[in-house]
């Protein structure tokens, strides 16, 4: 087996018996990208030389003795609205396309400490606004198990990247489903763990109430271990919890007996793709068989999430983008007067998706229309959150299905923004609350993409979610880790 | 009943300070029209003494100790000036239609 085959964890403990170098592990990426990376456009930002820097002092550090973290040596590729240091981050936008970051993200930071070499910057949705990675002001990426359709987004380049072998892992962000959405359509685990778990420092703000950075990964096991590096209090973000986070790679062995598990109507519903269905019905099933307790429960805001989403998250990027006015950083398209220049800049330097969501911001919080629209919502908002907590009264864990349907096709959902906005049904509600949620695979569709279950636990509980989705990959029918990808002029890679 | 938003564009489009070409201007009032239909199905809800949530998770004042420390040097923090004069960021005049000539990059 090629090294670019294997799983995070399994490059860990190759990299601890010294039995490869970790120059020798980007090397085996690098090659993959340079084979794989022209028909898919999983990058933005590619960082060949930095990486191998990065894994020869990884390497020389594990030959002077020193105690590492088990991913030390390990790649991972880190979604383009992250700051990186000296490196360009663009958001996907013409706004930031030659925006040097001058510090690190605080999750950076931590790769870096944790001796990660950085394969490059992954291509998005333009400012992580969109759910096909179709919205980024460069390329769309493509769907490796079928190349005329899309990712999943925001963090479509992150998903393709780990999906094909271009890296072992990669960093996303989830705003109302940004992870768990292209984890689904690409075959991958992707968690958003618990809002404040994770560092925001350095994530460049879309809706700070909802943002969370987050693993894709092949496994459970490979998005725990990168838990282990990214989780914890960190004093440069307001917004980050106090706990330590747990050992969240221990007790993958355990069982699901007497675990109680809610299936949430709505998102196991008829309307839905019917192979999504029946795939999600057998890993329930599968459960129910190994112990688990299974009831049905009902989350009837679910439709209204989505509304009072869609008036949240715009209000909050509508203040949060009024930085990008052409004077401290980015794109600038001039004028005679300061009100000229703030306008052509924004209004030429972003694109269609990221400005529609900027009017209907500035619509809901404007005069007149503040209490209806904003305030109403997050009125609703915090009646989402009693359904949950009285849900979790009675469950351990929530499940369904993370999409209605598997991947579409490139340009399909482009000319009509509210289907687009849809495709994230399932993916709202429990981004609105603050929960920790998970995408895990749970089967393939005839036409061989990939079907997707999500998991939902109460705050706090994103370990818990990752041993069921290790337990799930243990005793389900084995699903192929990684697509054939059929190239357009025939052959596979 | 639908929102028509045609009316709405130029006024919030001046509030965003968005400059919007014609078409695109045509192209979004259908679009957003849409959008907020479905949005406003938030107000079938009776939210009556709900208190509204901000944020989920309990914010305390987060504060440190008042000392100095380092920041970021002046060259770091201008680095991505599109406009730089000196140790400052450069925009065109803000109290007049018209720039001053001659100052310098």
């Amino acid at each position: 087996m090629k090294l670019y085959e294997q799983t995070a964890a399994q490059l860990s403990r190759l990299l601890q018996k010294k039995e490869v170098s970790s120059v020798e592990v980007v090397q085996s990426f690098l090659d993959r990208i340079e084979m794989v990376e022209p028909y898919v456009k999983s990058f933005i930002t590619h960082t060949p030389a930095m990486a191998l820097d990065m894994a020869s002092s990884a390497d020389s550090r594990r030959l002077n003795g020193e105690e590492m973290n088990p991913l030390a040596g390990v790649p991972i590729a880190v979604k383009d609205n992250i700051s990186t240091a000296g490196l360009r981050t663009t958001c996907a936008s013409r706004v930031l396309e030659n925006y040097i970051p001058p510090y690190d993200a605080t999750v950076i930071r931590a790769l870096r400490e944790a001796g990660m070499p950085l394969l490059g910057k992954t291509n998005m949705d333009e400012f992580a606004m969109g759910s096909s990675t179709e919205n980024s002001a460069f390329y769309p990426t493509r769907n490796p198990w079928d190349l005329g359709r899309v990712p999943g987004g925001s963090s479509g380049g992150s998903a393709v990247a780990v999906s094909t072998g271009m890296a072992p892992l990669a960093l996303g962000s989830d705003t109302g489903g940004s992870i768990r959405q292209p984890a689904a359509l690409c075959g991958l685990t992707g968690l958003r763990p618990t809002y404040g778990r994770v560092s925001r420092y350095g994530l460049i703000a879309f809706a700070s109430s909802l943002d969370q950075i987050g693993p894709l990964a092949l496994t459970a096991e490979d998005s725990a271990l990168l838990m282990n590096v990214i989780a914890g209090h960190d004093p440069l973000d307001s917004t980050s919890l106090p706990e330590a986070g747990p050992d969240y790679a221990s007790g993958f062995d355990g069982n699901v007996k007497r675990l109680r598990i809610g299936v949430i109507r709505e998102n196991v519903s008829d309307h839905f793709d019917p192979e999504v269905t029946s795939a999600v019905l057998k890993a329930i099933a599968l459960l129910k068989e190994h112990g688990a307790i299974i009831d049905e429960v009902s989350l009837p805001l679910t439709d209204y999430g989505l509304s009072a989403y869609y008036l949240i998250a715009p209000s909050e990027a509508s203040s949060n983008l009024g930085r990008y006015d052409g004077v401290r950083y980015g794109f600038n398209a001039g004028g005679d007067n300061i009100e000229e220049m703030f306008s052509r800049t924004r209004g030429r330097g972003f694109g269609p998706e990221v400005k529609r969501r900027i009017m209907i911001g500035t619509y809901a919080l404007s005069a007149g229309y503040y209490d209806a629209y904003y305030l109403q919502a997050m009125k609703v908002r915090t009646l989402i959150r009693r359904d949950y907590e009285s849900a979790f009264r009675r469950f351990d864990i929530l499940i369904g299905a993370t999409t209605p349907a598997p991947a579409f096709k490139i340009g399909e959902k482009t000319s009509e923004p509210l289907q687009m906005y849809l495709s994230d049904i399932c993916n709202i509600t429990d981004s609105l609350a603050g929960l920790p949620s998970l995408s895990v695979p749970c089967g393939i569709n005839t036409d061989g993409l990939p079907l997707g279950m999500q998991l939902t636990a109460s705050p706090l509980n994103d370990s818990l979610l990752l041993k069921v989705a290790g337990f799930l990959e243990q005793k389900r029918d084995p699903l192929p880790l990684r697509p054939v990808v059929k190239l357009p002029e025939g052959g596979v890679i | 009943m639908s929102v028509d938003f045609s009316k709405e564009v130029d006024y919030v489009a001046a509030l965003a300070r968005l400059t919007l070409e014609p078409e695109e201007k045509k192209r979004m009032a259908g679009q957003l029209s849409d959008i907020l239909d479905t949005a406003r199905r938030i107000r079938e809800l009776d939210t009556e003494g709900v208190e509204p949530t901000s944020h989920v998770i309990n914010l305390q004042p987060v504060l440190r100790d008042d000392e100095t420390r380092p920041s970021l040097t002046l060259n770091r923090v201008l680095q991505n000036a599109p406009r730089r004069q000196r140790d400052f960021f450069r925009v065109p005049s803000i109290t007049a239609n018209r720039q001053p000539e001659g100052a310098g990059e």
